[in-house]
């Protein structure tokens, strides 16, 4: 009761305050959009350069200077993409099949070897468990460059003679670049996924514990469904991170038929090239757009995720 | 209803504690993971401090080739005395160098994220939520796009930032050709004085630049945040008591605001640190290595020069370098965390 009447005074107080200080005046508001439409246009350019460089016809290596839609606008460079980006003659879905097979490989067994850790880490007890989370940490906080070079050596010395595709290496394949990603990965995912693990209440596991469900019914039935958001998240980082790889890919891979998309965007940078600006252009919209897309679509989860997963440490 | 309740209760009892749960089963969950883990984290790991002491090098890669020779800590002592027979490698510069450039990044993105986080927090501001949507856009391009395309940017003759200084020229009379500006390349300091022993070339500028570009919106986001959590009564309360504008900002919003961005910041000076996208593809370290972060100069070891073992004992020191980055920045994080509870 004394709630209620409490809320019931607040109110107009509250209703009071917000037509006295709620409208700026006009002003103001004008002041504080032309700085904030500022820093939209600072934001954007990169964003509209790139695109109207990509429109550009493919006989003009560089632009004429600076349009928002140039002269004689086309989607040339898109089709060229498409065919063939750079010198190596694999088209923009043969590169992408090849980043696919990296980022979706290493994401999925990275979150399902890792969300098994994560539940043990999260709600079971055993003897080593500091330790080992500490070990985790550890590599955590380690730049992927930090295990390049035992990679390298280890996986180059994987080389047998198969019956039919003739001799394998396995640093120099793709297989090779998903082991490469999933050892820094991994421990990202276990990580990851404890921590939303602990903040899932644990009143159903116990009630299902105390109806008799088994550790591995539990994880199942209860934990797994409950993790799902987490679980999609994990994947998508882990995919963002395999479809952009750069490092492993650039140093392991030597075939033309192996080539990922950063390895192909970067390429059309180097001293010798002649790409023209508007199929590099083409190139990194068509790359950057799916993760993009996910990212703006899943945008409330995954910022607000990533915030608070490194506030947290 | 009620007897199915404590029979419950009393079946909890006899189970004992749930929480007590795990001892074999746990490592059963564990098994998978160790084991990758281990195969593809730790032994490789092991394995690059014994490569460190090694002369390992092109010869000994291949399968059934010759094992490298033991050369004690000789690797260590041409890093740490910069006596490596490559160009332009000097390692007190390489960390001068890097430190300053975390530091100096971070120190801009969370003055940049809290400044356009309180004005997107202004009661009555039209299209805050279409700003707040757009603003987020540098943080879901991947990098290695964003640092080809802002590379590109730069470029000397038909790059967009030329472009635009030359425009702006124009409307007071300057010459196009003032604007041809090797922002990534140029080998003269714009402030020669500004930082002693490693002064900083162009190209940290330009890069510093694209960095702000990036870098300042997850920082708007976490200091939102705190800015909502902040009870509006105490502005009120602040401003009853005469506090002024400034005074109120000092005492109400940063008090808010500290306990939430400190730990950001420590966050994005870790990842500043060991960023490599930027001085990898936009400067490529240039000029003269100058702008050669630890972990491209790390790469470049391995990649370019094919100095395994050197390249091994550089990881072994970098991993020494962030072990005390993080013991630091850890006691930052734990003095703000008694200061949240004061």
């Amino acid at each position: 009761m004394s709630t209620v009447t409490a809320t019931a005074v607040a109110r107009p107080k509250a209703a009071a305050r917000r037509s006295s200080r709620g409208r700026l005046t006009l002003p103001r508001q004008a002041l504080l959009q032309a700085l904030a439409i500022l820093i939209l246009l600072t934001v954007l350019f990169p964003v509209i350069w790139v695109v109207s460089l990509s429109l550009d016809p493919l006989n003009r290596s560089r632009p004429e200077g600076l349009s928002l839609i140039p002269r004689g606008a086309t989607l040339e460079a898109y089709w060229q993409v498409f065919k063939q980006p750079t010198n190596n003659p694999i088209g923009f879905m043969g590169l992408a099949l090849n980043s696919l097979k990296i980022a979706v490989g290493s994401s999925l067994v990275s979150v399902a070897i890792g969300v098994s850790a994560a539940y043990a880490f999260s709600r079971l007890k055993f003897r080593g468990r500091e330790v080992l989370m500490l070990a985790i940490l550890g590599v955590l906080m380690l730049p992927p460059v930090a295990t390049l070079t035992p990679l390298f050596v280890m996986l180059n010395k994987v080389q047998v003679e198969l019956p039919v595709l003739g001799a394998f290496n396995l640093r120099n394949s793709l297989l090779g670049v998903g082991l490469a990603i999933i050892s820094g990965l991994l421990p990202f995912a276990i990580w990851n996924l404890k921590g939303y693990l602990d903040t899932i209440p644990r009143d159903l596991e116990e009630a299902a514990a105390v109806d008799g469900a088994t550790t591995n019914q539990t994880f199942v039935q209860i934990v797994l469904p409950l993790a799902m958001p987490a679980l999609a998240v994990t994947a998508f980082l882990g995919f963002v991170s395999g479809w952009t790889e750069f490092y492993f890919s650039w140093m392991f891979l030597n075939k033309a038929s192996d080539q990922t998309l950063a390895m192909a965007l970067y390429s059309m940078q180097g001293q010798y090239t002649n790409t023209p600006w508007s199929v590099f252009s083409a190139f990194a919209i068509l790359f950057a757009i799916p993760p993009a897309a996910v990212y703006f679509a899943a945008q409330r989860y995954i910022v607000s995720g990533l915030a608070i997963g490194s506030v947290k440490g | 209803m009620t007897a199915g309740v404590m029979a419950r209760v009393a079946r909890r009892r006899s189970s004992g504690s749930w929480s007590n749960r795990g001892g074999r089963i746990a490592y059963l969950y564990l098994i998978p993971a160790l084991l990758v883990m281990g195969i593809i984290t730790a032994y490789p790991l092991l394995f690059q401090v014994w490569m460190s002491f090694t002369d390992y090098g092109i010869g000994n890669l291949r399968a059934g080739a010759p094992a490298p020779n033991f050369v004690g800590l000789k690797n260590y002592v041409d890093v740490l005395s910069s006596q490596l027979a490559i160009p332009n490698f000097s390692f007190v510069r390489l960390i001068v160098y890097n430190l300053w450039w975390a530091a100096s990044n971070v120190v801009i993105h969370v003055i940049l994220g809290v400044a356009i986080a309180i004005l997107l927090n202004t009661r009555g501001l039209w299209f805050k939520r279409f700003y707040r949507a757009v603003f987020i856009l540098p943080v879901v391009i991947p990098p290695i796009i964003v640092a080809t395309v802002w590379k590109n940017m730069y470029d000397p003759d038909n790059g967009a930032i030329n472009l635009i200084l030359a425009g702006i020229g124009q409307l007071v009379r300057l010459p196009p050709e003032m604007f041809r500006i090797d922002w990534l390349r140029q080998v003269e300091d714009p402030i020669p004085w500004f930082l002693p022993f490693v002064p900083l070339p162009l190209a940290y500028y330009a890069m510093l630049i694209t960095n702000t570009w990036l870098g300042w919106p997850l920082n708007s986001v976490v200091a939102t945040g705190a800015l909502q959590s902040i009870p509006h009564e105490l502005y009120e309360a602040a401003e009853i008591d005469g506090a002024n504008a400034w005074q109120r900002f000092r005492h109400v919003t940063l008090t808010y605001l500290r306990p939430a961005m400190l730990p950001y910041a420590i966050y994005g000076f870790v990842i500043t640190f060991n960023l490599f996208h930027l001085a990898f593809f936009m400067s490529a370290g240039g000029p003269f290595g100058r702008t050669e972060l630890l972990v491209t100069q790390a790469y470049r070891l391995v990649n370019d020069q094919k100095l395994y073992g050197v390249g091994a004992s550089f990881a072994v020191i970098m991993f020494f370098i962030l072990l005390v980055i993080t013991l630091v920045t850890n006691r930052v994080a734990r003095a703000t965390q008694s200061y949240e509870n004061l």
